[in-house]
Formats: C-alpha cells, structure tokens, sequence
C-alpha cells in the first residue's frame, strides 16, 4: 500500500501514529546486579526526559526475563512495584529477544484502543557468563532443552549454519562477516551506552578463537545486562505536553509477526523445519515477511529507511537483514558491507549505536534499546555517532520460536 | 537387558536396530511431514486433522549446512571431557521436505563436509550415565550417493 502514496503523503502518517516522548537506559555491561536497579535508572531516565511524573504514568508494558525467578517473569508489576505502586494497569510480555517490541506493541495497542493516553515500556535484564543455557531443570518435552542434550546446538551453532550457506549459496567470505564487526565496532565507540567501545580490525580476526566455524568469538554477541525505557503516548497528549507536535519522534509501524507454514528455514531453536511435502513454502521466507508487514502498516518501504537497528546476533545475520529488508537483493549483503553504504557517514547506516556487537544482549531490554537509539538518532541527539539527517528509522528482530518484530519510527 | 540393545537418548525418535531411520509424523489427512514425531494437531493451518501417526522417514538425505561447536555445549549436553570438537549439519531429506540437524558421525569434521553431500542415519553413544550405561543418538554420516538420484 506503501507504493500507491506519494512521498509527501507518506511521511504525514496516519491517525494511528504515536509519539515518543521521552527514552532512557542505563549502559549496558556486566556486574550481576539485580536486573531491577538497571531498570529503575533507564524509567527515571525515560520520565525526565518525557518529563512526566511517574504517577501519570497509566499503563506499564514490561519486557520479562526469564533467568532472574520470578520477579522476572511479572515484570510490568516488579518495576511498578519498584518505582511505588500507583494503581496502573499492567502487562508483562515474554517473547525472547523480541520481548521488548511486544511490551511496545502491548503499550501501544492498550492507548490505541483509548484505554491510556501514556505508557512506560521498559525492559531490563541480568545475563549469566557463557553461552546461553536452557533455564534449569530437566524438561524433556522442551524443545529448547532437547537441542541442548542432544545435539549441543547452541545458540552460535544455529548462527554458524546460517553463514556456512551464505559462503556456499553467495560466495560471502569470513571476511565479509568481520567487516560487519569492523563498522559495528566503530560505531560503538562513539555511543555512551554501549558496553564494548573498543575498535577492531580485520587482523584481530585471526587472534580469535573459532567459536563454531566458521564464525569466531568476534564474530557472536555477547550477553550483557542493561536496562531500556521508552515513554510513549497520544498525539494529543503530546501536544498538550509540548504545545507542537512538530519535531517529535513518531511510532508508525509495530509488526509481531509469526511466521507462515511451512517455515523452511532451520531457525533457533528447533532441531527441524516445518515440512513443504505437501505445501509449498511461502512466497515470503519468516524475516522478509517481518519486514514487510512492518512496511505495509508504515504505508513505507526500504527506500524511506534513513538509519536502520538489527539485530546483529552474528556479523552473518545482519547480512540477511539487509536482504530481508529491501536494502540490497538476496545475496548482496556482503557487497553492501563492503561498499561503506550501511557504515556511519554512508547512504544507510545500518546499526549506529554500534549494534549487538557492541553492546552484547540485554534481551528484554534490547528491542526497546533499539527504539531509544533511533528515537534519539530522529532528535539528532546522538553525539558520537549521529546519523546526518536521520527521518525514518527502522528496528528489526527475531525471538525464538517465531516472535518476528519490527518497529518503525519517524520524525 | 542384553549387551545389543541400545538405550535411546530420546525415546521414539529413531529405531535402534538396523536399518537406522529417524521416526517422524505423518498427518493421516493432508499427509504432511513432522519431526520431532508427536502426536495432535496437524501443522498444516488448512488440514483440521487432530491424528499424526509415527511414521519411518529416508534413511538418506542431503546436506543443507554443517558446523563445528570448537567449545564444550553447557548442560544438558554431558559433554567429553576432555571435550572433542564435532560438526553438526542440517540435512534435508527429499521426500519429506524436511531439514532436520543433527550430529555428525565421530571423525567426520567440516573438512570433510559440503552442503549437497550425501549422509545417512547411523548411531552413536551420545553419553555414559553414572550407571555406565551408554545412551544413544543419530548421526549424520557421508555415504555414496542413491542411485536412483
């Protein structure tokens, strides 16, 4: 629907755009403290900068983790509770790394439906060291736990066979993987929040240890702790705050999307894929049709994109993105690299914070984070690594067991 | 129990005397394919079909991608110590329209692989318990290709 509107149409939005009034988070990195406190720093950060008092606050959407008991598995009221109970409604959302876009989504469908005119959506999280484990316990019929025991497919594994197709379908090289490292990496120094601000080059490549080849530890995310807020409300909440809507950060497409039957592609967590014997796999694989349905409810399409967040899981992965995505064809991504394009200062930077590479994954906050940066990137707020210019931004995930999540903001 | 018999790591999912074959489901309706086998709802969203019935799939396939895990999987996996590198590949069985992961025979390492290849069913002790009892999974191995393909 995008393609049937005029350019100046199309960035006038729709009557179902909300505005972000205010972002915060606490840096990311890795102390072990209780996932609480960093989130309590990112929502006071998030209230001062919307300057909105917390009591005003209707509706908490939490993004819950999973490996901090039960405080974590409640977390809209574990932050409520934290920042003192005001008799708000609440949800508390689980969808792995795409939690903190379905707390976003819970928030914003909670105001579209005239039930708030404010919300908070926060996420935070404490991660253990190493690879990450299937919570404790020995669940037989889990099948995130079965690829654990029998197999030992970590989460690198499943990134590993992934690149290995795109060195033997397109002809990608590891080389090709660490210039996303490279750009990423780069960006990161620039960006206060990130936790690894420290530049590397293609020679450090060869000083680190392959992890599950052919991709090395440079080449994977780290875990982190980290904590991310976002205040978002009604456009005339805003203009009642503001007094103008002019310059604000607008919220114009949330999409969690499933995937279709059959889902052909061998993703995380599971040991097979859906069977196309006897229907034909979809004309749209699960990550393009993630950033189509996000398209499609923006009215907006890859050329609109000024700066875009993905999810950077490996230096591999955000080759595919930028082909899910409409950036360059399948099978195009490492010429895209290559080409300086998606670096900061290039036609479409892709991951300016400095990426997952940069910050390791906080996962319930991560999704959310990605929203802070581009709401702050669209403010042209971004010292260190300010993408020029920046009009639309784009965020895009994918959570285990087919949570698919993209999120579409302009000024 | 006999010195032969072979404790499955996972009960049901493959048969532990030769041929070797994984066991998946097959929908009594639509005929369509799941691995691992269960039972209930058809995965097909236009087949209302609540019966998958286990069902023997091809002992051969293909090889759609492989890896090697350079360190020890933490628990559940009981890993060697000390740990060996192994490869893993996603294999894609023709007739099913299924790519299923798994381990790869012992010895066989990245090197060895290509994606296209092709792998048969074999076992292999995934671990020994504390009773020293062996626990056995599938494997991947290379084989000559089918004739017939």
């Amino acid at each position: 629907m995008g393609a049937l509107r005029s350019g100046s149409e199309r960035m006038m939005g729709s009557d179902r755009d909300l505005v972000v009034l205010g972002a915060g988070m606490h840096p990311w990195g890795k102390w072990g403290r209780n996932f609480v406190e960093y989130g309590l720093v990112a929502a006071k950060a998030a209230l001062a900068e919307a300057d909105v008092a917390w009591r005003d606050i209707e509706f908490v959407a939490g993004a819950d983790t999973i490996r901090n008991g039960y405080p974590g598995f409640v977390s809209g009221s574990t932050f409520s509770q934290a920042m003192g109970w005001t008799g708000a409604q609440i949800s508390s959302s689980y969808a792995a790394c795409a939690s903190g876009a379905q707390a976003l989504q819970s928030a914003r469908a909670q105001i579209l439906a005239g039930f708030a005119d404010v919300a908070m959506v926060i996420g935070a999280d404490t991660t253990p060291k190493g690879f990450f484990a299937p919570v404790g316990g020995e669940r037989k019929e889990d099948p995130d736990w079965q690829r654990f025991h029998l197999l030992g497919a970590t989460n690198p594994a499943f990134f590993a066979l992934n690149a290995r197709r795109r060195i033997d379908v397109f002809g990608d090289t590891v080389e090709d993987f660490a210039m996303v490292k490279v750009k990423n990496s780069k960006a990161g120094v620039g960006n206060e929040y990130a936790r690894f601000r420290k530049e590397f080059t293609l020679d450090d490549f060869a000083g680190s240890p392959i992890v599950s080849d052919p991709l090395r530890l440079l080449d994977i995310c780290a875990t982190s702790d980290g904590a991310a807020a976002v205040i978002i409300c009604t456009p005339e909440y805003a203009m009642r705050k503001l007094g103008t809507l002019e310059g604000t950060v607008r919220i114009r497409a949330v999409a969690n999307s499933t995937p279709t039957y059959p889902q052909v592609r061998l993703e995380l967590p599971d040991i097979a894929t859906d069977s196309n014997a006897v229907v034909s796999a979809p004309a749209l694989g699960f990550k393009d049709s993630i950033a189509h349905n996000a398209y499609e409810q923006a009215g907006l399409g890859p050329e609109d994109i000024s700066c875009a967040e993905v999810y950077d899981l490996s230096t591999a992965l955000e080759l595919d993105w930028y082909e899910n995505l409409g950036f360059c064809p399948e099978g195009e991504g490492a010429s895209l690299v290559r080409s300086g394009a998606t670096a900061l200062g290039g036609r479409l930077p892709v991951n300016a914070s400095g990426g997952l590479s940069s910050f390791g994954e906080a996962i319930p906050a991560q999704a959310i984070a990605q929203v802070c940066e581009l709401t702050w990137q669209l403010q042209g707020k971004s010292t260190g690594h300010q993408v020029e210019g920046a009009k639309v931004g784009l965020a895009i995930n994918q959570g285990l067991f087919g949570h698919g999540s993209c999120t579409i903001l302009s000024k | 129990m006999t010195n032969t018999e072979r404790i499955p790591a996972v009960e049901g999912w493959f048969t532990t005397s030769e041929p070797y074959c994984l066991i998946g489901a097959k929908c009594t309706d639509c005929g369509t394919y799941v691995f691992p086998p269960r039972s209930g709802a058809c995965p097909n969203p236009d087949c209302d079909s609540m019966e998958l019935a286990p069902t023997p799939l091809s002992r051969k396939g293909k090889v759609w991608s492989y890896t090697e895990n350079h360190y020890a999987p933490p628990p559940p996996y009981v890993a060697a110590d000390p740990f060996e590198p192994y490869a893993l590949a996603a294999v894609e069985l023709a007739e099913e329209g299924l790519v299923i992961l798994g381990q790869v025979a012992k010895g066989v390492m990245g090197v060895d692989l290509e994606i296209g290849m092709d792998v048969e069913v074999d076992l292999e002790v995934l671990y020994r318990d504390a009773d020293g009892v062996d626990h056995w999974i599938w494997t991947w191995a290379p084989c000559a290709p089918e004739a017939s393909a």
